[in-house]
């Protein structure tokens, strides 16, 4: 079983992200691997562990992105291929999933790969249908449990109004969610791995693509408008008291 | 000279950071109110490396290097002392002995087993009721060779992991005309019989660790289960304690660490007099002594691992930072509770349990004046 697991690299869920001079900046937050994209690891390297065969850690990114891979490296999944070049900074996920797909024809022999439910900085959560539209595979998404069997795949979907069976043949694009089980720790032995791996760059030459054109203009960004929160502590003779002054004040805000 | 870590150390030191402020710190209180061990830790550790990082990786370790051991057992020991001595005994008293000196098959007998997480732990039965400090006089315990068995007899005390661990390395006489070469360590597994672990102890603090007495009544084991040579006990003990030591230290960076912390959120929320204690210089001034005095125990701490490391003797570099480190670690918990004030003394605030757990590390794996004693011994023979 060939797996791929793809991972993006974004600013720590921490940062304090906010618009400046039309662009996003997160100051000097730490870039960790998007932590939806640890599940889509946790859930190859369960596949791997089951099935055997390999797991190899895809990403688009500038060259620090290679942190996000090691972590992926560092789980245990066996390579890691960075595909980073200038002209693809300001990719949206139609790009994105255009380059995932050129990459994962180029790695080749793919029977599934695995994208975590959305990532926590764009949030789009569409870049994996997209890229199996792109290549034509099935896509089975929100998946909390992967079982493959005679060359198709079985996935319970978790959606709003409930679970869903689903299965599909192989190779097919799968995105996770949390209940695929929490993302085990890196470990010594597989940070040392990790450390002294090589990571291969891919260029868009590599690749032999174009930087793919936008299909959606950003035109302006702002921030949120600022809100003016103000604490008021309501004190009162008895817990009723309280509760009743409460009670009222929310009324009259018309909050409920 | 160069003060930064490897890429290695410094993805292993948020690793284990990031594992122990979700797995270990969220439980220190609980563990140290009930008594209890924390056996997540140890089977979600396992995989991480944290139990095997005296052992190396054919054995199913992770063979860490001396520096990224202190580093885990810093992290370790801030989030919970109790757990970190316990990851301690484990890993510097109970594997360092059987990784560095024990025989092929007791190796490959034991050592994959206590590092996985899935089994119990390893422990280390120097003390007795009678000898702690001046273990070369005062071992009585002894084991005899009978067929081709070794026939143990004897008492131990203070011996932590007893209770949750596989084994325990077992110091023992094995001649009885004495001397440095009368001593030899023997592992012997926690359910022969013969073997009486006591009810855990009450302590002070450290609580969640769990420590014993062990008696030994005609315990019978193979001559293979002897650890290193005949008559080479004290001398692997004594290098076993120089790396129990920077361990030990590490985890009072920890703790001190951890105090702090807390003391700074503490003085910057508190308010007397119209402004946050924080602003009063007497407070500014305790975490400044604190936050200096860290910095210096750490370093320290990595100095002798670094010298570990380059295969050189590090006997003076352990007890210095050890004995710096851990009275260090007192004096940051004493602060940190004055900052927090009648708060500070109360069992609800963590800074009270960091002090009691401080305590212990300025005499476990030998006490501060054992380390000014084995620190003066190398100023006067040198300089
Ligand atoms: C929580 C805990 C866990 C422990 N875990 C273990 C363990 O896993 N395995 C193990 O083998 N032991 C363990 N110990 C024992 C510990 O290592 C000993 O308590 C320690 O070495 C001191 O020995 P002692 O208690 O016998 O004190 P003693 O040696 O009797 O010392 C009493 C006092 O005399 C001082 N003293 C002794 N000799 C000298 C000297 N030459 N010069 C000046 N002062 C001296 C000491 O510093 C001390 O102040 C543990 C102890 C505790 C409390």
């Amino acid at each position: 079983m060939k797996i791929i697991a793809c991972i993006k690299q974004v600013p720590d869920s921490e940062a304090k992200v906010k618009a400046e001079g039309g662009q996003v900046t997160w100051g000097d937050a730490p870039l960790v691997i998007n932590p939806f994209d640890e599940y889509a690891v946790e859930g190859a390297l369960q596949q791997k562990e089951a099935l055997g065969g390999t797991v190899t850690a895809l990403c688009i990114g500038p060259e620090s992105a290679k942190e996000a891979l090691k972590h992926a490296l560092a789980m245990g999944a066996d390579e890691a291929i960075l595909v980073s070049d200038p002209a693809l900074a300001n990719l949206d996920s139609v790009g994105a999933a255009r380059i995932l797909a050129v990459a994962i024809k180029k790695i080749g022999d793919a029977d599934m790969v695995i994208f975590g439910r959305q990532t926590l900085d764009d949030g789009s959560g569409v870049t994996g249908a997209q890229t199996a539209r792109v290549l034509g595979w099935p896509l089975l998404s929100l998946a909390a449990s992967i079982k493959v069997q005679d060359g198709s795949v079985t996935v319970d979907r978790v959606i709003e109004e409930g679970r869903q069976t689903v299965s599909g043949k192989l190779p097919a694009i799968l995105s996770v969610v949390q209940s695929i089980g929490e993302p085990r720790y890196p470990s010594f032995m597989g940070i040392r791995k990790a450390s002294k791996a090589t990571i291969p760059v891919w260029s868009l030459a590599d690749l032999s693509e174009n930087a793919p054109a936008s299909v959606v203009a950003r035109t302006e960004l702002m921030n949120p408008p600022s809100e003016e929160v103000v604490c008021e502590i309501i004190s009162g003779e008895t817990p009723e008291a309280i509760a009743e002054t409460l009670a009222d004040k929310i009324l009259a805000e018309k909050v409920l | 000279m160069n003060f930064d870590l490897t890429e290695e150390q410094r993805v292993w030191k948020k690793t284990v950071h990031d594992f122990v402020a979700k797995e270990i710190k969220p439980k220190a209180r609980e563990v140290d109110e009930n008594s209890e061990f924390n056996w997540d830790a140890v089977r979600k550790g396992g995989p991480v490396g944290l139990l095997g990082m005296s052992i190396p990786e054919e054995y199913g370790g992770s063979g860490v290097d001396s520096i990224s051991m202190a580093i885990a057992m810093e992290e370790l020991g801030w989030g919970c002392g109790s757990t970190a001595l316990a990851f301690a005994a484990h890993n510097g008293l109970g594997t360092a002995p059987l990784a560095n000196f024990g025989s092929e098959e007791l190796k490959k007998k034991w050592l994959p087993l206590v590092a996985d997480g899935k089994h119990k732990l390893g422990a280390l039965a120097l003390t007795e009721p009678g000898a702690g400090s001046d273990i070369q006089g005062g071992v009585i315990t002894k084991a005899g060779r009978q067929g081709n068995e070794w026939i143990v007899n004897g008492a131990k005390m203070w011996c932590t992991n007893a209770s949750i661990a596989e084994y325990i390395i077992t110091l023992v006489r094995t001649d009885p005309r004495g001397g440095s070469k009368s001593l030899s360590m023997i592992l012997v597994p926690t359910d022969t019989p013969g073997l009486t672990i006591g009810p855990a102890e009450k302590k002070m603090g450290l609580r969640g660790s769990p420590t014993h007495a062990v008696t030994y009544d005609n315990v019978r084991v193979p001559l293979e289960n002897l650890v290193g040579p005949e008559g080479r006990g004290l001398q692997q003990a004594l290098a076993t304690l120089d790396a129990g030591r920077i361990a030990i230290g590490a985890i009072s960076v920890g703790l001190a660490q951890s105090a702090l912390e807390a003391a700074v959120d503490y003085a910057r929320q508190r308010k007397a007099f119209g402004q946050p204690i924080a602003e009063f210089q007497a407070i500014q001034w305790k975490l400044a002594n604190m936050a200096t005095e860290i910095e210096i125990a750490r370093t320290m701490i990595h100095k002798a691992a670094w010298i570990k490391d380059q295969r050189r003797p590090f006997n003076k570099e352990a007890a210095i930072a050890k004995l710096y480190a851990t009275e260090m670690a007192e004096r940051a918990c004493y602060d940190a509770i004055q900052i927090h004030g009648g708060y500070g003394y109360s069992r609800e605030y963590n800074v009270e349990r960091m002090y009691r757990d401080a305590r212990l590390m300025t005499i476990g794996e030998g006490t501060s004046e054992i380390q000014r004693l084995v620190i003066a011994r190398h100023v006067l023979a040198s300089e």
